[in-house]
């Protein structure tokens, strides 16, 4: 298959990214600034972030789409407002994560922003469950793009009226410079933000005015280091098909009313879970000192028997210390217990961290 | 009077007398990125040419740093160890990594000078 590029990619050339292939897109890992630099800045001030490899997905039809989708995404579809978003999930029959998404009701129906390289998958399955009624298609007609930080609605006000009166987790329709764009108050850095649907035709004047109000371009390795402090998932890492929300630790995500009521994939497999536990689960890993445990690396008890594996791993810029998430033998999972990672063969001392690394910041 | 080579996996050797100072290049620091983990060689540690002798990481990932000489450790640099990022700074420099006594000078002989290193990083940009 052919390598694809974002309406961007001319835009990200001039602002001196570095490319690097992720999920069939050629995306931009880091601008000159540098993977640290980026990352402060956003925490700081404003970054912000091309991510229109992931899916625009639009489901519009008649109210049976509600509960179509509640037997796939364990999520309280029928009581969601016109325009509020929730983050949840896409189950196979056993529970397990098909991906993680952000699901928003729009008047006719849904948006949904999928995983770049799990978006053909996900409609697929998306749509098996759907009626002939129902109108379904992925838009590439507008980039998406996360403006993170706490600057960022103050600077987006400027030019985008009323978009600073947003709610966390609510989205709407404004207006740029003459053309209408729909933007949501949500983001995946643990920042205040914004995640927007720029018309193609209008994304180089946006980027523009970003720049001019000194928001920097962040590549998906400050995303990365982004997300993991902020205790956040990252699909096809933390999160697969052979994990459910419980033993990932995302119990929150599925809605109150519908775990005990179920009616939805893998229902009976996460009421047991929920129930009687798991065998493992996801936590978050300090390793002692500098020493980075990245995935892959395997976690032992203070006696040496092996409890666990890192699923994330990386150097936090805010916390300045590295960060680590892993699925563990839930006996050895409460938080401040020692533990050891194996990094190059030898043992390291570490403990288990409550989630988020880094304090969230949203604005409620 | 010192010397100072360069090796294609991006290390550079500054040799006085029998002593060799190694540490990798502005060239690979910049296709590195932020680095915030370094791990060297502890005194007395025999590294081959080409072998593996320290660790570097980037927010991004890990890589080994070899030895382009074969020798003995006499030295790890501790201050690169306590702030990784002054290899980012000053790599050839203040960022050292090891120094070693070396065994055999002919090995400095086989490597790049300045502008054969230079057109190497050109040639090969990645």
């Amino acid at each position: 298959m052919e390598v694809q590029k974002t309406a961007l990619y001319k835009i990200h050339k001039n602002l001196g990214a570095k490319f690097g292939p992720f999920a069939g897109y050629e995306m931009p890992i880091q601008y000159s600034d540098g993977i640290v630099k980026e990352h402060i800045s956003t925490r700081t001030y404003a970054g912000f972030f091309d991510v229109s490899h992931m899916g625009q997905f639009y489901i519009e039809g008649e109210p049976s789409i509600d509960e179509a989708l509640e037997k796939i995404i364990p999520a309280d579809l029928k009581n969601l407002n016109i325009n509020q978003s929730k983050y949840c999930f896409l189950l196979n029959l056993e529970g397990g994560i098909i991906d993680d998404l952000i699901i928003t009701r729009r008047k006719n129906g849904f948006y949904i922003v999928l995983n770049a390289a799990c978006k053909d998958n996900d409609i697929k399955h998306i749509s098996k469950n759907l009626s002939k009624n129902h109108k379904f298609y992925l838009c590439s007609k507008t980039s998406l793009i996360a403006v993170q930080g706490p600057k960022s609605s103050e600077i987006l006000e400027k030019n985008i009226k009323g978009i600073s009166n947003l709610k966390f987790m609510y989205g709407n329709f404004f207006e740029f410079e003459g053309e209408k764009l729909y933007a949501t108050r949500s983001g995946y850095t643990g920042e205040d933000g914004f995640e927007i649907s720029v018309p193609n035709n209008k994304v180089e004047n946006f980027i523009k005015y970003l720049i001019e109000n000194k928001v920097k371009p962040v590549g998906l390795g400050a995303r990365d280091t982004l997300r993991l402090e902020a205790g956040l998932c990252l699909y096809g890492h933390d999160l697969n098909e052979k994990i459910n929300p419980i033993e990932a630790n995302l119990k929150w995500a599925i809605a109150k009313t519908r775990r005990e009521t179920g009616g939805f994939n893998g229902w009976k497999k996460i009421k047991e879970n929920l129930d009687k536990g798991t065998s493992r689960i996801r936590v978050g890993i300090l390793p002692e000192g500098k020493i980075i445990a990245r995935e892959g690396t395997k976690i032992f008890s203070t006696n040496d028997k092996e409890i666990g594996t890192i699923t994330s791993g990386t150097f936090g810029p805010s916390v300045n210390a590295p960060v680590s998430m892993g699925y563990i033998d839930p006996n050895f999972s409460e938080i401040g217990r020692n533990i050891k990672l194996e990094v190059r063969g030898k043992k390291h001392n570490a403990q288990i961290s409550k989630l988020p690394f880094y304090k969230k910041s949203y604005v409620k | 009077m010192s010397e100072k080579k360069y090796s294609k996996k991006h290390e550079w050797v500054e040799l006085n007398g029998d002593t060799a100072t190694v540490g990798i290049t502005k060239h690979a620091t910049e296709m590195l990125g932020d680095i915030v983990f370094v791990e060297v060689p502890e005194n007395g540690k025999s590294v081959e040419k080409d072998g593996q002798a320290a660790i570097v990481e980037s927010t991004k990932a890990a890589s080994d740093v070899n030895s382009p000489m074969t020798g003995n450790v006499t030295e790890g640099n501790k201050s690169i160890v306590d702030d990784p990022s002054s290899v980012n700074s000053d790599p050839e420099k203040e960022g050292w990594f090891f120094k070693i006594k070396i065994k055999d000078k002919s090995e400095f002989d086989s490597l790049m000078n300045k502008s054969d290193y230079d057109k190497f990083i050109k040639d090969n940009p990645n």
